[in-house]
């Protein structure tokens, strides 16, 4: 694999030479702001007294006005068999809405706080030139999101929310921390030591939910400029889901320049990383 | 020809094993999610849900632990589980011995939630079922011993609907009363108040979940009384007097006081009782 050749080296070397350190770091601080804001406003209430949001990322209360639903709980919700108010509905309408405008997987590089744990891990991952004993297919997380729905069916509760660890970091950080932290260091630990990239890509149901929304997301990455990729690879190093990239960076005319996959999670990195600007966010319709 | 048809089969080799590995995998994780669901969901006794919680099953299917009702308790009695905690993960609930429900007559926590699982049906919360108050101990409830107390019943939000006062006769002393807590369940809430007033070191009265607390007659079951009210009429013929051989001048009388004389008047009138029609004068005269 590509990755094992250039994992000694560090991704983005000449992007910084070329561009600046600020400037290859752009998209990734932007995220990290982005992900630890969306947490701060949730904090501020409970911490100073002043609420601006109430509630967690599964359901939430903006300014006594803007209720928004995450979709994936809502339609377990659904599933599970329960008639949902028309406050929650709307909210997941809303928050749907959204991610199909700017990308499913936004969701996963640019609101969840696990990203910032499981980047780390591939962080650490790459320093220590660590090879991954196990792998686990791309596919694991659509297998691991169809049974819970069906057994969210039979059952006839929410079967996933009893263990997803996504919404209990997230409920844990804004309410009473309990264990969440546990199952967060292992999470960390598997993914930086066992099996690479395992929980984001290969298992979370959450992320395999907005893959699919993905797929029908407005704003993507291209590879516009691709006759400038001196093939350095680093973009390759930094994707979270680099299957994405391949079909995009194939010097022919006649293939789509445009980013399609619902996996690819508009983080941006690749655009960070890459010293020749290749790549770009715009709509799913950009032509070279 | 021959190698394209090797090509074909191949392929639909290929599409074969990756869709049963799939399957194979979703089966192994609906399974094992299934079981674990099984387990994860027994609520404790002593946690208690919301007010318009009717059914733990439905609470579950409808519930998307975004904690607003924990935030708009205005005396912070519930809180949300989190990992560690035997309760259902991320739902609310509360401990009545620690804090219980204060009753608020605008019912804030049923408003805040935004998926209809507290039922917004509930505008009075006395009509709410979070519970039912027992009296589950008897041998260490002082007001048994013959010593006054009443805190439950002076903390009830419902005293005298919920919570009333029965006066008994004290065996001990022989002369003095006993004045006990009754719970009523057909108007007992189960916010707790009770067994977070009990001066015990550990509650005498506790809340209880409805499906522990209360029993359920077979469905078959008429009584007779209230057949024969709902007719206006007894509805079998009656029975004919029972024929005892017994001495002269002495009759066998009902309500287990053996041989006794007949009145005067020797009518069999079912008025006519040794005793006085108040239960609890009868229970003060004690022991015959």
């Amino acid at each position: 694999m590509s990755v094992s050749t250039t994992s000694l080296k560090v991704p983005g070397l000449e992007a910084v030479q070329k561009k600046g350190w600020l400037h290859a770091h752009k998209w990734l601080l932007l995220r990290r702001f982005s992900q630890l804001s969306i947490l701060s406003v949730f904090l501020i209430g409970p911490i100073f007294g002043t609420w601006i949001v109430k509630g967690n990322m599964s359901s939430s209360l903006t300014l006594n006005v803007l209720s928004l639903t995450d979709p994936f709980v809502f339609l377990q919700s659904v599933l599970s068999g329960h008639v949902v108010e028309t406050t929650a509905v709307v909210g997941a309408l809303i928050v749907f809405g959204f991610y199909v405008i700017v990308g499913g997987r936004v969701y996963c590089s640019w609101v969840c706080p696990i990203n910032i744990v499981t980047d780390t891990a591939d962080w650490f991952y790459r320093k220590l030139n660590i090879k991954s004993p196990v792998h686990f297919s791309k596919n694991n997380r659509y297998a691991l999101l169809a049974a819970i729905l069906v057994v969210t069916v039979i059952s006839g509760i929410m079967v996933w929310e009893l263990v997803n660890p996504v919404t209990m970091l997230q409920r844990e950080l804004v309410f009473t921390m309990g264990f969440s932290w546990a199952v967060i260091l292992a999470i960390f630990i598997v993914d930086a030591f066992i099996s690479r990239r395992a929980w984001c890509g290969r298992f979370c149901p959450m992320g395999a939910f907005y893959s699919l929304l993905g797929r029908l997301s407005f704003i993507r990455v291209n590879a516009l400029n691709r006759e400038a990729c001196n093939d350095c690879m680093d973009c390759y190093v930094v994707c979270p889901e680099p299957q994405v990239i391949k079909p995009v960076l194939k010097k022919t005319d006649n293939l789509n320049p445009v980013i399609l996959a619902g996996n690819c999670t508009n983080c941006a990195r690749c655009i960070d990383v890459c010293s020749e600007d290749v790549f770009s966010l715009g709509t799913r319709t950009a032509k070279l | 020809m021959n190698s394209s048809t090797d090509k074909t089969l191949q392929s639909r080799r290929r599409f074969l094993e990756n869709i049963s590995r799939a399957a194979g995998g979703a089966a192994l994780y609906g399974i094992g999610l299934g079981l674990y669901s099984r387990q994860a969901t027994s609520l404790p006794s002593q946690s208690i849900r919301p007010p318009g919680v009717v059914n733990e099953s439905d609470f579950l299917s409808a519930c998307v632990r975004c904690g607003l009702c924990v935030r708009d308790c205005p005396y912070d009695t519930l809180k949300l589980s989190s990992l560690g905690d035997d309760v259902a993960l991320g739902t609310p609930y509360f401990d009545a011995r620690k804090i219980p429900c204060e009753m608020c007559e605008d019912v804030p926590c049923v408003k805040a939630c935004p998926t209809g699982a507290l039922d917004p049906a509930l505008d009075n919360i006395d009509d709410a079922r979070m519970g039912l108050a027992v009296l589950i101990d008897q041998e260490a409830c002082i007001a048994f011993q013959g010593l006054r107390c009443e805190v439950c019943f002076n903390v009830c939000p419902l005293a005298n609907k919920a919570i009333s006062l029965n006066r008994t006769h004290n065996k001990r002393t022989g002369k003095h009363a006993l004045i006990v807590p009754v719970v009523h369940s057909d108007a007992c809430t189960g916010c707790g108040k009770c067994e977070h007033a009990c001066i015990l070191e550990e509650a005498a009265i506790k809340i209880l979940p409805i499906r522990l607390a209360k029993g359920e007659l077979g469905h078959h079951y008429r009584l007779g009384w209230q057949e024969k009210q709902k007719a206006g009429e007894s509805l079998v013929t009656p029975d004919t007097p029972h024929q005892y051989n017994l001495p002269e001048g002495t009759s066998y009388d009902y309500e287990g006081e053996g041989l006794i004389s007949p009145p005067e008047n020797n009518s069999r009138d079912i008025n006519d009782t040794p005793f006085t029609k108040s239960a609890i004068d009868r229970l003060n005269e004690g022991v015959k």
